[in-house]
Formats: C-alpha cells, sequence, structure tokens
C-alpha cells in the first residue's frame, strides 16, 4: 500500500505509533509545533529530494497559509477545518503564480528566483492590512471542528494535527510513487532526456511546484490555529533557511529525514532557549557540523548502516 | 532565602531537560514561588533588556527577605519569534508551574504571550514592550504593562518639545506596526499642543542602514524637529547620519534608551532629546540601586527596563507576601487585583498600577549631555522635564479595554 | 526652482548622488562575493560577518592599540584576510566538489557562529567610531550638502574596484587564476599551487568585504548585525550581475543603488523589495544575468 517497502512500512507503523502516544508523555504543543514544521518539510523534501529543486522561499507560502487560516478563522469566524482549507489554497494559489515564473530557471538561479519572491511576499504581508504588521494577527479562536467539536484542549488540537500531519506525508509518499512521481525523479535525473522522452517537464515541474506549495500552506494554516497566532516570522527568509536546515539535519530524499529533522530543530530552537546568549553560536555550529560531517542526515545515515531505503 | 548564582543557573538547566507532561505541579505542591523571565537574549535588543534584565530580578529576589515562601527564576530567550514566545510561555505556564511571566520585549512576541496568560487567567507583567495596545485592544485582567508605552512617549517627547518651541515636525518612521504606532500617537499630541507636522517617510524595517536620503528629505521640508519613530540600532544609525549630514533640525528620539546613547557616544548623541522612566542619577535612591545593579551586570548601567524589572518583581514578590502563596497561584488576575490595590513604593519607581494594568510612574524628558558637561561614567542626562503619571498615560476614558466596561 | 516629476531638482540630484555613495558600498562588498563565487565556486553567506569583523577589527585597533583609521584601513583587511585562510583551509576546502547548497549552508552556518560570538561580546547596540579629523566636514553642493566622508568613500572604492577588476582581468596571476578555475588539474601540471591560489583568493575577497567594513565603521553603527543587514540586498547585486562576473556587480552595484535612491523619494517603503522585483525582471529576461556567460 502508497509503495511502501517492507522496512518503510515498519517505520511508518514505528512513527504512528509514536505520533499517538507521544502526547501522553511529552508536551503537546511543543509536538503540535514539531508535527506543523515536519509537514512543512516534507511539502519542501518533494521539492528539493525528489524533483531537485532548491526553493529558497518557501516560507512564503507556508507564512501565507497561515495568515490567510487565521484571517479566515478570526476574522469572518471559519470552522477550524474551512480555515485551514483555506490557508492551503492560499499556499496553492500563490505557488502556482510563483511556480509558474521560477521554473523557468534551474539550479542556482531558480533558488535565487524563489528567493526574491519570497521577500517580496514578505513584503506584501509586513504592508498588507489584514496581516497587522509586525505585530501579527494575534489571539485566533482554535473554534470546533465542524461546528461541533471544541478544539480549545491542547489533545483535541493534538488529533487534529497528526490526522493532517499522517495525511500529508502519506501525500507525499503517494506523489513520490506514482508514475508522476517517477517522472520527476527522471527530471531530476536527466532532464534533457525526459523532454526528450516526450515529457513536456514544465507543466510536472510546475505541478510538483504547486503540491508542495499547498502542503506548506496547510502546515502554516495548521500552525496559525494551534498557536493562535499568524507573524511575520513565519514568512521571514530565516523561515525558509530553517525549513532546508530540517531536510538537511534528518536527511534530503528520505521519506522519514524531513520529520526527523523537524523534531531535532524544533527540539533544538526550543532548548536552546534557555542557554539564553549562545542561541546562535550553537545553531551555528550544528549547521557547520551538519555540512562538514553529516551530509547524508541522520536518517540517511541510519538507513546506510541498515542497507534500507527510509 | 538567597539563591546564589549557581543554583539559578541548575534551575534553568532542570528546565531544559525534556518537557515531560507529568511532572507539572510539583512546583505548586513546595510552595514555591516560580518567575519566568523571557527576553531576548542574543539578537538586537539584547542590551536594552537581556541578561541584565535577568540580573535585575534575581536582585530584587536576593533582597527580598524571607517571608516564608521560595522564589525561583528561570529565564529563556525568545529569539524575537512570536511563536516560540507563545509555546514557551505556555510550556511554563501548562507544565513547569511558573506563576509570572515578565519583561518580553518586542510587541509580536508581548502580545502573543499576553495571549497565552490571558486565555489561562495567569500573571503577566511586561517590561520590554512597547505597544500600547497591552493595556487596550489586547488588555487582560491578569496582564499589567510596567514601565513606558508608545502613548507616554509621545506624549512626553512630543508634547514638551512643541512648548519648548519644536512646533513643526518631520518624521522618520520604521515602517512596522510600532513606528507606526509611535508616528500616530506623537503626531496627535503635537497637533493637540498646537503644533504641525509637515510630512513624514516610512522607511522598510528591518534592513535600512543607511538614512541620507530621508534625512535630506527631512531637511528639505523646512521642519523645526526631526521625530525618529523608531528603535535600537536604526536609531543609532540616523542619528549618526543626522550629524554626519549636518542636519541642522532637533532631533527627538521617540524610543531611545541609555544603553544606546552609550553605543552613540555622547560626541554624536549630544543635544538629543528623549523619554525614559528611570535615570540611574536621578536621586540617593536610584544611584544606591545602581551601585547594587552594576557588578552583577558589569557592562552598563541600567535603564529603564533593568529597573522596571527590578521594581515590577519586587512588587510582585510584595503582593504575594500580602495574599499569601496559595491564592496568589491560584489565580493570575487575583494576584494583578492586589498588586494594583497597593502602592508601588522602591528605589526605582513610586507610584502605581491602574485599573487596566497600566503602570502610572512619572515620564522624564531628558536632553543628553554635551561631551564637557559629563563629568563620570553613564553621566549622560540633564532632566528637561516631568510629566506626571496621571498627565503621561492615556486616560481611562479613552482606554479600549474591554474590562473597564463591566 | 525647476521640477523633475513633480519633485525639486535639488532634492532629484541629492538623491542620485547619495544612490551612488550605497552603490559604492554594494559594489565593494558585491566584489568580494563575486571573486569568491567565480573563482572557487562558493557562495559566500558568512560575507556580511566578515565584513562586521572589518569593521569591528579597526575599533579595535583603535581603542586598545590607538591605531588610526588610514592604518585600520591595510591592517583591517590584512587581519581579517588571515581569518579567511583559516576559514578556507579548516572548513570550505572539503566542499568544492560538493552542491553549491552545501557551501552556502557552511558560511550561513559561520556566519551565525561570528556574529553571536561578537553579540556576546560587544553587546547588540554597538560601539562608536569617529570620522577621521581631516575628513570631518562638508561640502556645499548647491543642490546638496555633501559630507566629504562620504566622497571619500565613493572615491576609495571605485579605486578598490578599478584595482580588483585590472588584477583578474589584465595580469598574468589573474590570468592563472581564471585558467585554474576552468581547468585545475592543467595549471596543476604547470607547477602552480592550485590549492593555495584558492585559498589566496578567498583571503582576497573576504578582505575586500573588511575593507568596506572600516569604510562603513564612522557612517553606519559598528554593531554585530550590521554585516547580516547588507547581505541579503549584496546577494540580490551579484545575481543580477551575473554570478561571478567582476564587472557585473561594480556595474550592477552602483546602478541598484542609484535605483534604491529613487525609491526612496518616490515609495520609501519599497525601498527595500524595488531590489527583489529587479532581480526576478533580469532573471526572467536574461537567464545568466546582465554580465553573465550562460546559464
Amino acid at each position: 500500500m502508497f509503495g511502501f517497502s517492507r522496512p518503510q512500512a515498519i517505520a511508518f507503523l514505528v512513527m504512528v505509533v509514536l505520533v499517538a502516544g507521544a502526547p501522553f508523555v511529552l508536551y503537546p504543543v511543543f509536538l503540535m509545533k514539531v508535527l506543523c514544521f515536519a509537514l512543512f518539510a516534507c511539502a519542501f523534501n518533494l521539492l528539493i529530494g525528489y524533483v531537485g529543486l532548491l526553493s529558497f522561499g518557501h516560507a512564503a507560502y507556508f507564512g501565507m497559509g497561515g495568515y490567510v487560516a487565521g484571517y479566515a478563522a478570526k476574522a469572518w469566524g471559519f470552522t477550524p477545518e474551512l480555515a485551514i482549507l483555506a490557508g492551503t489554497i492560499a499556499g496553492g494559489l500563490l505557488g502556482t503564480v510563483f511556480g509558474w515564473l521560477a521554473i523557468r530557471r534551474q539550479g542556482i538561479y531558480f533558488a535565487m528566483i524563489t528567493l526574491a519572491l519570497g521577500q517580496m511576499a514578505y513584503f506584501f504581508c509586513l504592508q498588507a492590512p489584514f496581516t497587522g504588521g509586525e505585530d501579527g494577527i494575534q489571539q485566533i479562536p482554535r473554534g470546533k471542528l465542524f461546528g461541533l467539536f471544541s478544539l480549545q484542549s491542547d489533545l483535541a488540537m493534538y488529533a487534529v494535527v497528526a490526522v493532517l500531519f499522517l495525511f500529508g506525508f502519506l501525500l507525499v509518499h503517494r506523489v513520490v510513487h506514482s508514475p508522476f512521481g517517477q517522472i520527476l525523479k527522471a527530471i531530476r535525473e536527466n532532464e534533457p532526456r525526459a523532454t526528450s522522452l516526450g515529457y513536456r517537464t514544465d507543466s510536472y515541474k510546475l505541478a510538483a511546484f504547486i503540491i508542495s506549495c499547498a502542503l506548506a500552506g496547510l502546515a502554516g494554516g495548521t500552525k496559525s490555529l494551534v498557536f493562535g497566532i499568524a507573524t511575520l516570522t513565519d514568512v521571514h527568509n530565516a523561515m525558509s533557511g530553517e525549513v532546508v536546515l530540517m531536510t538537511l539535519l534528518g536527511g534530503l530524499g528520505t521519506i522519514f529525514g524531513p520529520v526527523m529533522g523537524a523534531l531535532i530543530a524544533t527540539a533544538m530552537e526550543n532548548y536552546l532557549a534557555q542557554a539564553g546568549a549562545w542561541v546562535t553560536v550553537i545553531q551555528g555550529v550544528i549547521f557547520i557540523a551538519c555540512v562538514i560531517a553529516f551530509r547524508k542526515g541522520v536518517i540517511g545515515v541510519i538507513a546506510d548502516k541498515l542497507k534500507i531505503h527510509l | 532565602m538567597t539563591l546564589s548564582r549557581r543554583s539559578l543557573i541548575g534551575t534553568a538547566a532542570a528546565g531544559a531537560t525534556l518537557p515531560l507532561a507529568g511532572h507539572s505541579a510539583r512546583a505548586q505542591a513546595t510552595g514555591t514561588i516560580k518567575i519566568g523571565l523571557l527576553n531576548d537574549q542574543s539578537g538586537p535588543y539584547r542590551d536594552t533588556g537581556g541578561t541584565s534584565s535577568v540580573a535585575a530580578v534575581q536582585m530584587a529576589v536576593d533582597e527580598f527577605a524571607s517571608k516564608g515562601f521560595k522564589v525561583e527564576v528561570i529565564s529563556a530567550d525568545h529569539q524575537n519569534k512570536p511563536d516560540l514566545g507563545a509555546q514557551l510561555a505556555s510550556q511554563w505556564f501548562d507544565r513547569d508551574g511558573v506563576d509570572v511571566i515578565m519583561d518580553v520585549p518586542t510587541s509580536s512576541v508581548g502580545l502573543a504571550v499576553a495571549g497565552v496568560a490571558k486565555a489561562r487567567n495567569k500573571l503577566h507583567l511586561n517590561i520590554g514592550s512597547a505597544s500600547a495596545e497591552l493595556t487596550n485592544g489586547a488588555c487582560a485582567p491578569s496582564v499589567i504593562h510596567y514601565i513606558y508605552d508608545t502613548y507616554m512617549l509621545a506624549k512626553s517627547t512630543g508634547g514638551a518639545t512643541v512648548k519648548a518651541g519644536g512646533d513643526s515636525w518631520y518624521f522618520i518612521t520604521a515602517d512596522y506596526a510600532f513606528g507606526k504606532q509611535l508616528q500616530s500617537d506623537t503626531t496627535a499630541m503635537v497637533l493637540a499642543s498646537g503644533g504641525k507636522v509637515t510630512g513624514s517617510v516610512a522607511y522598510p524595517f528591518p534592513g535600512t542602514t543607511d538614512y541620507s536620503s530621508f534625512l535630506l528629505q527631512a531637511q528639505s521640508s523646512g521642519a523645526k524637529v526631526l521625530g525618529l519613530a523608531n528603535a535600537g540600532g536604526d536609531t543609532v544609525n540616523s542619528v549618526k547620519q543626522a550629524k554626519e549630514f549636518g542636519i541642522t533640525m532637533r532631533i527627538a528620539t521617540m524610543l531611545m534608551f541609555i544603553t544606546d546613547v552609550h553605543a552613540l557616544g555622547l560626541d554624536v548623541a549630544q543635544g538629543l532629546t528623549l523619554t525614559e522612566s528611570f535615570y540611574w542619577d536621578m536621586n540617593d535612591k536610584t544611584r544606591a540601586f545602581t551601585k547594587r545593579f552594576v557588578p552583577r551586570s558589569p557592562n552598563n548601567y541600567p535603564n529603564m527596563i533593568h529597573a522596571g524589572n527590578y521594581s515590577a518583581a519586587l512588587h510582585f514578590l510584595k503582593a504575594v507576601t500580602d495574599m499569601g502563596v496559595p491564592a496568589a497561584k491560584a489565580s493570575g488576575s487575583a494576584i494583578a487585583d492586589r498588586m494594583k490595590a497597593m502602592p508601588v513604593v522602591d528605589e526605582c519607581f513610586q507610584g502605581s498600577i491602574r485599573k487596566d494594568g497600566r503602570g502610572m510612574f512619572p515620564a522624564y524628558l531628558f536632553q543628553v549631555k554635551k561631551p564637557s558637561e559629563s563629568k563620570a561614567k553613564w553621566d549622560y542626562y540633564n532632566l528637561l522635564q516631568t510629566t506626571s503619571g496621571e498627565d503621561a498615560y492615556k486616560p481611562l476614558s479613552q482606554s479600549t479595554c474591554y474590562f473597564l466596561k463591566s | 526652482m525647476f521640477m523633475i516629476l513633480g519633485y525639486p531638482a535639488p532634492l532629484m540630484f541629492g538623491q542620485l548622488l547619495l544612490g551612488l555613495i550605497n552603490g559604492a558600498f554594494y559594489a565593494l562588498l558585491s566584489l568580494g562575493l563575486a571573486v569568491i563565487f567565480g573563482m572557487l565556486n562558493i557562495v559566500n553567506f558568512a560575507h556580511g560577518a566578515l565584513f562586521m569583523l572589518g569593521a569591528f577589527v579597526a575599533w579595535g585597533l583603535l581603542n586598545f592599540l590607538g591605531i588610526n583609521y588610514w592604518a585600520a584601513l591595510i591592517l583591517a583587511p590584512l587581519v581579517v584576510g588571515a581569518f579567511g585562510v583559516v576559514l578556507e583551509k579548516a572548513f570550505i576546502s572539503r566542499l568544492y566538489k560538493l552542491d553549491h547548497l552545501y557551501g552556502l549552508l557552511l558560511t550561513f552556518g559561520l556566519a551565525l557562529v561570528i556574529e553571536g560570538l561578537a553579540r556576546n561580546e560587544f553587546g547588540s547596540s554597538g560601539v562608536p567610531y569617529p570620522i577621521p579629523s581631516i575628513l570631518q566636514g562638508a561640502a556645499n553642493l548647491g543642490f546638496m550638502f555633501m559630507p566629504i566622508y562620504r566622497g571619500w568613500v565613493v572615491l576609495a572604492s571605485a579605486i578598490m574596484c578599478l584595482i580588483t577588476w585590472l588584477v583578474i582581468e589584465k595580469t598574468s596571476i589573474g590570468a592563472t587564476l581564471r585558467a585554474a578555475t576552468e581547468n585545475a588539474p592543467l595549471v596543476q601540471a604547470f607547477g602552480i599551487n592550485v590549492p593555495r591560489m584558492i585559498t589566496l583568493t578567498y583571503a582576497g575577497g573576504v578582505a575586500l568585504a573588511a575593507f568596506a567594513g572600516v569604510l562603513a565603521a564612522p557612517i553606519y553603527s559598528v554593531n554585530p548585525n550590521m554585516g547580516a543587514n547588507f547581505i541579503i540586498t549584496v546577494f540580490a547585486v551579484v545575481v543580477i550581475g551575473g554570478m561571478g562576473s567582476i564587472l557585473g556587480s561594480i556595474v550592477t552595484g552602483f546602478g541598484l543603488g542609484v535605483i534604491e535612491g529613487l525609491t526612496k523619494v518616490f515609495y520609501p517603503q519599497g525601498s527595500s523589495v524595488v531590489i527583489f522585483v529587479v532581480m526576478v525582471i533580469v532573471l526572467l529576461v536574461r537567464p545568466a544575468g546582465l554580465f553573465g556567460k550562460g546559464a
């Protein structure tokens, strides 16, 4: 099912059990943040890991999803599922426009054009009245799921976040292992050959880009409901950098890597907060260590040791 | 009881273990009061609050004679991320038994933490943020905004400057919520005092380092006063460049701390007017406070945020003593009400807290000394004018705080 | 008084001139980035941090050793250049065969460490650095009041750009360097120590950043974030000019300074984003940037 190999299926089951059991051991708000970022990183990994496109402005879709979902929930009184859906659509639409522009370029130029578009999205969010500028949208209500179940308790919210995360995770996996995903990989390996085989590679790349952006919007929208805030931090280029870090930490092009990376990065941010003044220095050292010594990421290294694909 | 520096570090380290859901109410059972201090310790606002604020709170705790309960202080760096601030705040309240969260500069983070405190009926003493929203649209019965806000800065610096003859203004404004609010509040104050505003320019925030273009636009407007509605490094840069370009206008820095003046040096900073609600060299009491504070924070003298953290922690502990630990822990709004009912009297601040949570302390308009006038280290300010707390803050009749109406 | 587009002419001339001055900084900083990218294929995200380091070294020389501005203008780039040698040997040299991504992430990590340490040491509000006495004061140009120091900045930066361009494009050292980037084994076969040459190129690139840092110290706040504010813009300049093109980054640096300066008059809020708008347009029309060769 879903194209899992045997080790992957086992790993997936372990992950599901962990996701289900974790809130009884660890603090749920922290876990929800991990899951939101994990979903964001999975979306990003779809591009970098399977199409070979490095998007350097992915915070735009994540943050825009957050703003739209937050605004819909707060100002229009949308129920949470509709608010999150609105955030997803916003991410997808923005991705359609930006992607249409960006996929005309390759390699480092693709990265640069997405960076520039990301900066423009940031500028828009800073200026647009509905985002509340620097203060952001504050006190967004979690509301009632389908108008029935209150999400006020952290465990109820956690259940929703967990389901959305697993949905997104499986979707990415399904896309990668579909015939469509095979063509994406062919493009990554050798784009001219894919073109000469008769594939309209731009359309495939754009489709992958839109899926990734919509999932990023889903993650961002969910996060804004979890915390009740949507602010500029989520559209800032530092967030674009962070998602690259997460994916790299966990392992580029592995299915479980982004999840592990998001867990490590969020835990780091959380615990380093108590290290006070040393936060940036420690983060920098970890970056350097990753690039010099662990380029395959945590999951990549484990998979190599066990000689399996994860 | 006293807490050594080492045990403070130990506490912080203990707080850094995995966020287990199980060990929540341990602190509550032993009758320990736990203060959580959340601010910027590694970013641009590090020097205005940062570890010096932690030292100030620790000093208040150390000096507070034992009243039969223990006090612990933990701190964290919110890295100016509202989501991290909100998450740490809820984790501290829900899991770690923290009773009050203090400081929290950067308005977006301050507002997020206030929201978390409000939802849980926990106490939040905001010292570092400037946004007047904290006692208006985003007010809460358990939130107190202690020593300054944008309205008071505008009133003191804006109103007094007009009286002193600076009646036409041009603004250079950081293009974000804080800058815009500062500009609109000051504009209202300038107009009300009979002055006029000839124009303004908003520059992109953050990321602007060169202000010469805006300075020339200001100069060519013909206004007498240049209002700088920005903060931190932006203010430092704009003042430095105003001097370089020979800007002859009187410069009113709408938010500036003594730590910024120190960074500029008196050569460049002389003649600036600014508002703080505390100056270390004000009287014997403030000097005595400073003498004890400086060994704990060797790189800088206290600004109003450091002194405000000290005073707020002390006032909080007095209120806890007054009502007893169990009652203080039970309800954030109850302890806030008790703090509002008691006058604030300590070495740094004398005044009260209004029912909307607004700290009511005098605002001082200072002018930065010439290098020749400065006799000692950190001898930087001449007092120009004092605005009483009642006059400095937005009257209750104009407040948009929801719970005042009930 | 005659008007340009509804604004008084003196104001517009003033803004154009200020744009050129900012452009001088962009050109100098992007020049170093372009040299490093062109020769080493590394996107040096630590450039802003090294620019900041240059300013702090100048401050340290003045405050602890009493060494003045003019000497610092030479010493600070040497100190930071030497530091660059260490960075290149210890970290960057391990990445030449890998994707751009890794070089970018590594140097980003280096920037975090350098800036974090500087903040712990010097605080975040910065330190004062005076304008050297003979460059104080200003000249009245009729349409504006021009600080002499800013004039010096443009002059110094233009000279430095010219020297760098001449060295790389017109001397035999430059020719060898360019040959080494095309085909390192071949150049090595001629008995030239290519790794050392690459190390020195990196040192040269960061020395340029430090030089810009010393130039900036008297006019910008010398604080640990000063480089981070510049780096993204400078990055954009390099991309627009064509990555690795020396001439491209010089011309684009000055050009974008002017465009930004004009935006500050017409739509000040947009003056930071205008560069990215230009960048998107340029990349869509000319994939390799204005002066780049092939995509």
